[in-house]
């Protein structure tokens, strides 16, 4: 944008409004698009996506297209294996390389590492006989099968794993064995939680807002600014709140053994589990359900409860048939924003939920940080992404994403 | 209303504690802290002293302890410097885009509005995972760059919200009144619009700064130990060594953030859009 041009047009007057328009809105699309499209594109990708087993071995996966899949290769198969898995060595590249086939099956991690170690002072001709003296598992026509599904470029067995769900050897889809099953009873676990907290806060909240909606302005400020408290507060700050109130050596078990309502050994276990979780959670995301409300109740005349009432109708009719259906569309708003907000929470559960309050959320960080499957972590992401565009598009249809305004 | 009878007299009661019981859950917990920050002793509880309201049970130790921290100063520094830059960026890009989104000509309006609020509802662990597989392919993780970025990406939707809802009262003569007068448009911007549209992008701006200054996830997944800010300090502080030192951070925080949802309120109230 240039200033030196005339002042009776400047820039702008050139094009059209239109242009105009989209030439405001065009920056920060493109900086959307850079840093957060492109990212998430990335994600999905990588979920679906990935190189380094093909990259690694592209001749032994290029025998194996043709292999039976039925007995353990012939010779030549052997021989080159034992040369590219040497290679591998040399770049650096076959932990990465082990770590995947190992995703696919365990226990082969170590027969690879262990075979491009040993592999570099043996000979040929041999090979077949050279590997299996190196590790048995050479012999398994499994280890074959495991090598040749992580040699796939594109591959859904991140989202099969984040559904518990495997891919047999003869190629059809079943469930995993029982003790590696986490993931669907997490998402279902995440799913019970969140509506929990959404109707939980929908019952807190609603009567909060109509006292607030419906009292004197002086008051109904101040008690806003209730609300609107820990709405600003640092949820980190709001975090430490409750662990120091609920721990086991915090204030509350403190105050009831100091009242002698319980002994001091048994003291409760308010945290670092899941209704630690359920608390603390309540208590942030609370106000994102009486905000909406409230800006939905205020818009209600009272005389509409009053007009009810004098027609003949009791108090629990007037609201049930009057003022109810009127706050429909902050119930909605209300409680899609709290949903999507809890399904996809994160630090909370992290820091006070212990073993059994952790969230789907939480494996996705554990396997970004910890484990660094980021394969896996992507399709759980890309799964729960897919999750709130739904709730998203609802809560669209529903409310409109261009009413949406902040307290 | 006037109760009728004693049964609505009941309930009006029982109402009202009920809205009590929720009004001291909401703030309690963030009171509690403030006091406990005080204790002279390293412990998460009221000690008798300070019940008997002791002088001596209460210390500023644990203030001191974090202002002489360097640990603490030079994430307070990050977190002042990645909030300030991401806040600029995020005002910047956002107004410019809420003053096309309100303007008539735009044609695809909710399609445009609905990828800029994105960030907002997306839950930020998905963002900070994809952000940390994107930038980590430019080079951008562990850097104070990628930082601003990721946190001006999260705050955006703040400004374009405000300032949108700004706008929605602003009266398209007044560009006809200013034109007529010889203002060309970026005058006409500055002395006509900005000025009635201050308001919505002040609280847009503080919007963006506190999500900046309250977000870790992001921190988590890219920043290095440089790159600490005072939520990743505390993340740190409550997962391995808790101590009240947390507790005189979280006060201070609380000051900080009482100050600016006054000064949100404020802006709220002179703009007359609620």
């Amino acid at each position: 944008m240039s200033s030196k041009r005339p002042a009776d047009g400047g820039v702008f007057a050139l094009f059209g409004p239109q242009l105009r328009a989209v030439g405001l809105v065009l920056p920060l699309v493109a900086f959307i698009g850079l840093t957060f499209v492109a990212p998430l594109a990335t994600m999905l990708s990588r979920s679906v996506y990935d190189p380094v087993v093909a990259a690694a071995l592209p001749e032994t996966l290029r025998l194996l297209q043709a292999w039976d899949g039925v007995h353990v290769p012939p010779e030549p198969v052997f021989e080159t294996i034992a040369r590219e898995l040497r290679t591998a060595r040399q770049e650096r590249s076959l932990g990465r390389v082990a770590t995947r086939i190992n995703r696919v099956r365990g226990g082969l991690r170590s027969v690879l590492t262990r075979t491009a170690r040993r592999v570099r002072e043996a000979e040929g001709p041999a090979w077949r006989d050279t590997l299996v003296g190196i590790h048995a598992a050479w012999d398994d026509v499994q280890t074959w099968h495991a090598i040749r599904r992580a040699g796939e470029r594109f591959t859904a067995r991140h989202y099969l794993h984040a559904l518990d769900l495997e891919r047999r050897s003869d190629g059809h889809i079943a469930p995993r064995p029982d003790e590696y099953r986490v993931y669907v009873s997490l998402l279902w676990r995440t799913l019970v939680v969140s509506l929990s907290l959404t109707g939980l806060c929908l019952l807190l909240g609603y009567p909060v807002a109509y006292l607030i909606a419906h009292a004197p302005p002086q008051r109904a400020n101040l008690l806003l600014l209730l609300v609107l408290v820990p709405f600003w507060t640092s949820l980190l700050v709001r975090t430490t709140a409750w662990i120091v109130l609920l721990q086991t050596q915090g204030v509350i078990n403190s105050t009831l053994v100091a009242l002698g309502l319980i002994a001091d050994e048994s003291r409760l276990a308010m945290i670092y589990n899941m209704t630690g979780t359920m608390v603390a959670m309540t208590h942030v995301l609370l106000p994102f359900m009486v905000l909406p409300l409230y800006a939905v109740m205020r818009t209600i005349p009272r005389l509409h409860m009053s007009a009810a009432a004098s027609l003949g109708a009791s108090t629990i009719q007037a609201f049930w048939r009057v003022y109810w259906p009127q706050t429909l569309p902050g119930v909605g708003a209300g409680s899609l924003l709290v949903f999507i907000l809890a399904i996809g929470y994160y630090i909370t559960p992290a820091l006070v939920g212990g073993r059994s309050g952790q969230l789907i959320s939480n494996m996705i960080a554990y396997h970004m940080q910890t484990s660094l499957n980021w394969g896996l972590a992507a399709a759980i992401g890309g799964l729960l992404l897919a999750f709130v565009l739904v709730l998203y598009l609802v809560y669209d249809r529903l409310v409109g994403i261009e009413r949406m305004r902040l307290g | 209303m006037p109760p009728r009878g004693l049964w609505e007299r009941a309930g009006r009661t029982a109402y009202l504690a009920f809205c009590t019981a929720v009004f001291v859950f909401l703030i309690a917990p963030i009171v509690v802290i403030v006091p406990l920050s005080f204790n002279a002793e390293p412990y998460f509880t009221f000690t008798e002293g300070m019940l008997r309201l002791e002088p001596a049970a209460y210390s500023l130790r644990w203030y001191q302890n974090v202002m002489g921290d360097p640990e603490w100063r030079h994430a307070l520094l990050n977190s002042l410097f990645i909030g300030v830059a991401a806040t600029v960026l995020a005002t910047t890009l956002g107004t410019l885009a809420a003053l096309g989104l309100t303007h008539p000509a735009l044609p695809g309006r909710s399609a445009i509005m609905g990828l800029l609020i994105s960030p907002m509802i997306t839950p930020v662990i998905i963002s900070a995972a994809g952000m940390f597989f994107f930038y980590s392919n430019l080079g951008l993780t562990q850097t104070h760059l990628g930082l601003v970025l990721a946190h001006a990406t999260l705050g955006t939707p703040f400004v374009v919200i405000t300032v949108t809802a700004t706008l929605a009262g602003f009266d398209p003569n007044l560009y006809r009144a200013a034109a007529s007068l010889g203002a060309g448009p970026l005058r006409t911007f500055r002395r006509v619009v900005l000025p009635l549209i201050a308001p919505g992008v002040i609280s847009g701006a503080l919007f963006a700064f506190a999500t900046s200054f309250d977000e870790v996830v992001t921190v988590l997944f890219m920043g290095g130990l440089e790159q600490r800010t005072v939520p990743r300090q505390m993340w740190t502080g409550i997962r391995e060594q808790i101590s009240p030192a947390i507790l005189a951070v979280a006060t201070l925080l609380i000051a900080f953030s009482l100050l600016f949802m006054l000064s949100v309120e404020w802006l709220r109230r002179r703009a007359g859009t609620r």
